[in-house]
């Protein structure tokens, strides 16, 4: 299968639906993974990459739940179509930086992909919309149970599966969760809630994962220790996390809804209006801009079925989403943000403007505002 | 502003370094600095900056000079890369692992999943020890029927796995246990 078939539709973790979607967008489970006896990919002779990359494709492509995939070398893809892949979190950014010995396998859903001698040998992860770590854990489980029939894992007696990096020896397990948190953004609550996540043994993190800023007022919480608990352990613990801070979020939309609705719909109303008439948006412009629409349709303030058509536009403005489907050479920055202006303008003039009567707790002017 | 690894002395040296494409600063004192070998750009630890401060100097907790004898791979090539090499160095390298995992994790014991050829095995030596150590207790508080049931389930997980030769070997006791029990049966307060 053709990696244009794939991305010619969104992925089912964008399109999708599950528990909380509003405000969690995405939930991911990657395990690592290293063939026994064999040195790590950053550490191995390139026709020792090559041998692991042979024998891990093939068994991954045996696989039931990969009968409809895409496989390819990271050699043969072009630059454009990585990024592409990193754009929907399908590989990482270091796995884009790989070429030969390198490979990438994905399900047509895109909900399953395999990184081959990325840090490790294989990295595999499970992802899907709104709040299901159960859910993508067991995909990704059962792919790994399905894998070690055939491939013989490096596994410790004490500290279970080895991984190059030390900090994701034992279950070589990530979870996280791709959270949208305006409300807490703009009461100013958010970098509370990131040190008291960081304190108990999790990580928040930006869009696109370590050292990333945060934009589109997106974050990523996942776990830190891969050592000492189980799977279901560390999961349980983010679910926990990840409940309470979704309620703080509802909390603080609640309490913006009530006491500056003005500032909340003048921040909505602005963030269409640029949108809707500007010539040249960055894509950070874009994500925090967007961000504002997305809440937006959550208050009720735009129809609910252009839901998917604001969700699509955090990925569709991303750089290389924005040239893939042009035949011509890599864009300037210029170029692409006039670009992303036109993508967008076209899109929301198919949206009403903001009805401002349907807010939930009553009209703007009744309620007195906390900046007067 | 204080030195980033001692916290004590003034901080004179300030390094800044693009790792991975992210900006990462450091701040240290004189003499942490001299230790460190930033002085030495090339040689600065790599692995402080990726695994947190202080794992280069756990790592040399190994004798200096050790060698994975898998894959050839050194402490100062962690230092650099703070990657591993193979999954025999983390036996190789184990003393200053240990340290570095500690500050890590929770936990140096993994608790989660096991691949399913394992898990067999995995589960029979846990089950032999526990067993065993019930035996030992067993014997020790002359509950002499209950030594024989465990004598008997050590023999029968033993013959599984090595075959009728292994139990003579294993077999530490003597085998007229279940004669001696019979009486013992009659006194023995329930615990």
């Amino acid at each position: 299968m053709k990696l244009s078939r794939i991305i010619a539709n969104t992925g089912e973790w964008l399109s999708g639906s599950g528990p909380h979607d509003q405000i969690v967008v995405s939930s991911r489970v990657r395990l690592a993974r290293n063939l026994k006896g064999k040195p790590f990919p950053g550490w191995a002779k390139k026709s020792e990459r090559v041998a692991v990359l042979d024998e891990i494709r093939g068994a991954v492509e045996q696989l039931p739940e990969m009968e409809e995939s895409f496989s390819e070398k990271l050699e043969d893809l072009s630059p454009l179509e990585k990024q592409v892949l990193v754009e929907r979190h399908l590989i990482s950014r270091e796995h884009a930086a790989k070429s030969a010995g390198s490979a990438v396998v994905m399900n047509t859903a895109q909900t399953l992909s395999f990184m081959i001698n990325e840090e490790d040998h294989l990295r595999m992860q499970a992802i899907r919309a709104g709040l299901q770590l159960d859910e993508v854990f067991s995909m990704i489980n059962q792919a790994d149970s399905e894998l070690e029939e055939s491939l013989d894992f490096a596994f410790h007696n004490d500290l279970g599966y080895l991984t190059a990096c030390p900090t994701n020896v034992g279950t070589g397990m990530r979870a996280s969760a791709m959270l949208h948190l305006p409300g807490l953004v703009m009461s100013e609550q958010v970098n509370k809630i990131i040190n008291s996540v960081n304190k108990i043994g999790l990580a928040v993190r930006g869009l696109h994962g370590e050292g990333t800023e945060a934009m589109g007022n997106l974050f990523q919480v996942s776990n830190q220790t891969t050592l000492g608990e189980a799977e279901e352990e560390i999961i349980g613990r983010l679910n926990k996390v990840i409940s309470q801070i979704l309620e703080h979020e509802q909390n603080a939309r609640q309490i913006l809804l009530q006491r500056r609705a003005e500032t909340l719909l003048d921040q909505i109303g602005r963030a269409y209006g640029i949108l809707c008439h500007a010539h040249s948006v960055t894509s950070k412009e874009a994500l925090n801009l967007l961000s504002f629409i997305k809440m937006g349709v959550d208050l009720g303030l735009f129809p609910a079925k252009n839901r998917l058509q604001v969700d699509e536009l955090f990925i569709e403005t991303q750089p290389a989403h924005l040239q893939k489907g042009l035949q011509t050479t890599k864009l300037g920055a210029e170029e692409r943000d006039s670009l992303r202006a036109a993508l967008i303008r076209a899109k929301l003039k198919q949206m009403p403007e903001p009805e401002i009567g349907k807010i939930p707790t009553g009209s703007a002017t009744t309620l007195p505002s906390e900046e007067s | 502003m204080f030195c980033d690894v001692c916290k004590i002395k003034e901080a004179t040296v300030f390094l800044t370094q693009i790792v991975e494409g992210k900006m990462q600063k450091v701040n240290l004192c004189e003499s942490c600095s001299k230790e460190k070998g930033v002085n030495d750009p090339t040689g600065f630890a790599l692995a402080d900056l990726l695994l947190g401060l202080g794992a280069a100097q756990e790592i040399e907790k190994n004798p200096a000079g050790v060698r994975c004898p898998v894959c050839g791979f050194s402490q100062v090539d962690f230092k650099k890369t703070g990657r591993l090499g193979c999954s025999a160095c983390y036996d190789a390298f184990a003393e200053g692992l240990t340290g570095m995992l500690k500050n890590m994790h929770r936990g140096l014991v993994h608790a989660g999943k096991v691949p399913a050829k394992l898990a067999v095995e995995r589960r029979r030596t846990q089950e032999l020890i526990r067993l065993e150590e019930g035996l030992a207790r067993a014997i020790a508080d002359e509950h002499f029927e209950e030594a024989a049931g465990l004598r008997d389930k050590i023999r029968h997980l033993t013959i599984q796995e090595n075959g009728p030769d292994e139990v003579n070997r294993i077999a530490a006791f003597p085998d007229n246990l279940e004669v001696s029990a019979t009486p013992a049966t009659k006194t023995r307060k329930k615990s």
